[in-house]
């Protein structure tokens, strides 16, 4: 319990960096949005206006402590302001529309790709020196090896442009209405599979690797010798004993990859045009949307340091030496 | 005694590891008989193959080491001509084995019960619960640990207890033979004695044979009746454990081990070592393997390798008694 409360007010504090800095950061570069949103509309915004466009955005009447404060008001409020790109969309409503593409790809594609790369790895490695241990760790490296956009170039070009047989953008076919409909769950998931087949390719071979690894190291332990010798039946022996204790190194690897589901997203979905935050973040970068591009940066920090807590929690839950904090 | 049969009986067993220099020869011919209710101890320095015999009488060989001829029979039991499921079964019950490492043997992230329930789920499908229990609380009690350390991880536990859960997981289901390789190697000087007086404890109780695997050539000379002595991967010696104490002949290898044991009371402090290092198996010397070390070697011990003969009970492989015998 007090690992638990420890872990939380850690991630308490290092939210509250996160946030911090993000707020800062933009301040600290030159120029301010609304000078920017003038300098788009190049002219055709009337000086008042940009008196009033400052007003709203509060520059040079407040303190940086007062906008500070505002600033967390609005975060807590998920007032994130209004994007430059669609004004006056709120960031937050762009977000809403966005997040959950991502995390519906990316996200269920990292998760797909740590279990099936985890247990074929366990798969392989107790079946050393077997047809699939001599083959797969070489045929997904190669996979992972070559450039990631390259591979989904090459698969949409392939798939999607030569041989048809799947779309090259978009998340859903647009002639579809949106809804809890089969038509559409089924349109979702047919525009969803070649990008994640190339994020399942793109990242398989590093959890097959880092498992069999995990678990030839632990299969030369002792412990598994001694249950072994001691009639332990072979799942067991494979599971509780031997992969049981390969695993945990491998949960520090998921944190990193739950963490970078939504920076990881924007090569894909420029790629493959997808609806997510990865190419909304393009596309505010490109436009200098500051509100969007600050909201961006912050899921992203949130998403690790959630990712962290969370791998944190099931470390104890899997690791008794970690719940007790004893030494090994 | 004789007429009995034997616990555990090896006969001519070699085993060598298959590597990049060919296949090494880390046990060569030995033969060694183990009665009930004994325990014999098996001496030998690092590398001299004593692990390697009690790996491959407990069928559990690793790093390419094979075997390459032999019979080695467990309660009249011939352990290399079973298969998979029946020599997981027979393992354990019959025989089991404690291991050189202490620290490493129990699962760190499965509690102690876990680890010995295992045991009896794994040999008895219809035990039940209640009744693995009750036996786990009873192996806590013969190995004196609380047994609310059941609930324990081994993390939690020092290196004293563990080594004493690992006895009490070897001793479940009762076996004829326990093979003990270097049990308290890792434990310190106090705990170590405390184990092997818990080990003469339940031995006496359980009257099971041990086959004793230590480089600690006092300490098998107590526990043991019986004491085979490795060098080289041969038996070189085996004797009654008595007669070592006493400046009778020996093989000068054993006499050599016996004079580097420090006597606290005597007056005479100086202990004397071997010289030399142990042979590399990839190239054992010609002839006798000790002859390099040996302070009586002669001509014939490059040439040609003794044969073992009985010297007043003691089976020495040595050219220096063949006279003797004859």
């Amino acid at each position: 319990m007090r690992y638990v409360l420890n872990r939380l007010g850690f991630f308490v504090l290092s939210l509250w960096a996160a946030i911090t800095i993000n707020f800062i950061l933009p301040r600290m570069m030159p120029g301010n949005p609304a000078d920017a949103m003038f300098a788009k509309f190049q002219g055709r915004l009337t000086p008042a206006a940009l008196d009033a466009m400052k007003k709203a955005y509060g520059i040079g009447q407040s303190t940086l402590w007062q906008q500070y404060i505002d600033y967390l008001h609005g975060l807590f409020t998920f007032n994130w302001g209004l994007s430059f790109m669609q004004y006056p969309t709120p960031v937050s409503d762009m977000i809403q529309g966005s997040l959950p593409w991502t995390i519906g790809l990316v996200g269920i594609s990292t998760l797909l790709s740590v279990f099936i790369g985890t247990a074929l790895g366990v798969y392989i490695s107790w079946n050393r020196k077997g047809f699939l241990d001599n083959t797969l760790p070489v045929v997904s490296m190669i996979f992972q090896a070559m450039p990631y956009f390259w591979i989904a170039l090459l698969f949409v070009f392939v798939f999607g442009f030569k041989l048809g047989w799947f779309p090259m953008a978009h998340g859903y076919d647009p002639s579809v209405t949106p809804g809890f409909n089969a038509t559409y769950i089924n349109s979702i998931l047919y525009h969803s599979f070649l990008p994640a087949i190339t994020l399942l390719l793109g990242s398989l071979s590093g959890w097959i690797i880092g498992m069999r690894n995990n678990m030839m190291y632990t299969l030369g332990e002792d412990y598994v010798s001694f249950a072994e010798a001691k009639g332990v039946k072979t799942s067991r022996l494979m599971f509780s004993y031997a992969a049981r204790n390969a695993i945990l190194p491998q949960l520090t690897s998921f944190a990193i990859a739950i963490g970078n589901v939504v920076s990881g997203s924007i090569l894909t979905e420029q790629v493959f045009s997808y609806p997510g935050i990865g190419n909304q973040l393009t596309s505010a970068v490109q436009s200098q949307d500051y509100p969007m591009i600050q909201a961006s940066f912050l899921l992203i920090a949130v998403a690790v340091l959630v990712a962290n807590l969370i791998v944190d929690l099931l470390y104890s839950r899997l690791d008794p030496r970690i719940r007790t904090g004893g030494t090994v | 005694m004789e007429e009995k049969q034997p616990v555990l009986e090896l006969e001519n067993v070699s085993v060598a590891y298959d590597s990049e220099a060919g296949m090494v020869q880390a046990v060569n011919n030995v033969s060694l008989k183990v009665y009930e209710n004994t325990i014999v101890g098996l001496i030998g320095e690092s590398g001299s193959g004593k692990s390697t015999l009690g790996n491959t009488i407990m069928h559990l060989m690793k790093n390419n080491a094979v075997l390459t001829s032999c019979t080695i029979k467990v309660m009249g039991q011939d352990i290399y001509r079973l298969n998979k499921k029946d020599l997981r079964k027979f393992r354990w019950s019959q025989m089991s084995m404690v291991f050189q490492s202490a620290m490493n043997a129990l699962n760190p992230v499965l509690t102690i019960e876990d680890q010995i329930l295992d045991v009896f789920f794994s040999h008895d499908k219809n035990i039940s619960r209640k009744e693995a229990n009750r036996r786990a609380v009873e192996l806590m009690d013969i190995v004196s640990i609380d047994s609310v350390h059941l609930k324990s991880y081994p993390h939690e536990l020092s290196g004293g207890m563990r080594q004493r859960i690992v006895i009490a997981i070897a001793i479940a289901l009762d076996p004829k033979l326990v093979i003990m390789d270097e049990p308290t190697t890792a434990l310190d000087v106090v705990v170590q004695r405390s184990i092997l007086d818990k080990i003469k404890e339940i031995q006496k109780v359980k009257k099971f044979a041990i086959l004793f695997i230590s480089h600690d050539f006092s300490l098998v000379t107590e526990l043991a009746s019986k004491v085979a002595i490795m060098y080289a991967g041969r038996f070189i010696e085996i004797t009654d454990s008595h007669s070592l104490s006493q400046s009778e002949r020996h093989h000068p290898y054993t006499q050599g081990l016996i004079k580097a044991i420090p006597h606290l009371t005597s007056e005479d402090v100086t202990i004397e070592g071997i010289p030399g290092n142990p042979p590399n198996l990839v190239e054992l010397p010609s002839g006798c393997a000790y002859h390099p070390r040996c302070p009586h070697a002669f001509d014939l011990c490059m040439r040609e390798r003794p044969e073992t003969r009985l010297v007043e009970n003691r089976e020495i492989e040595c050219h220096l008694y063949e006279t003797v015998e004859k």
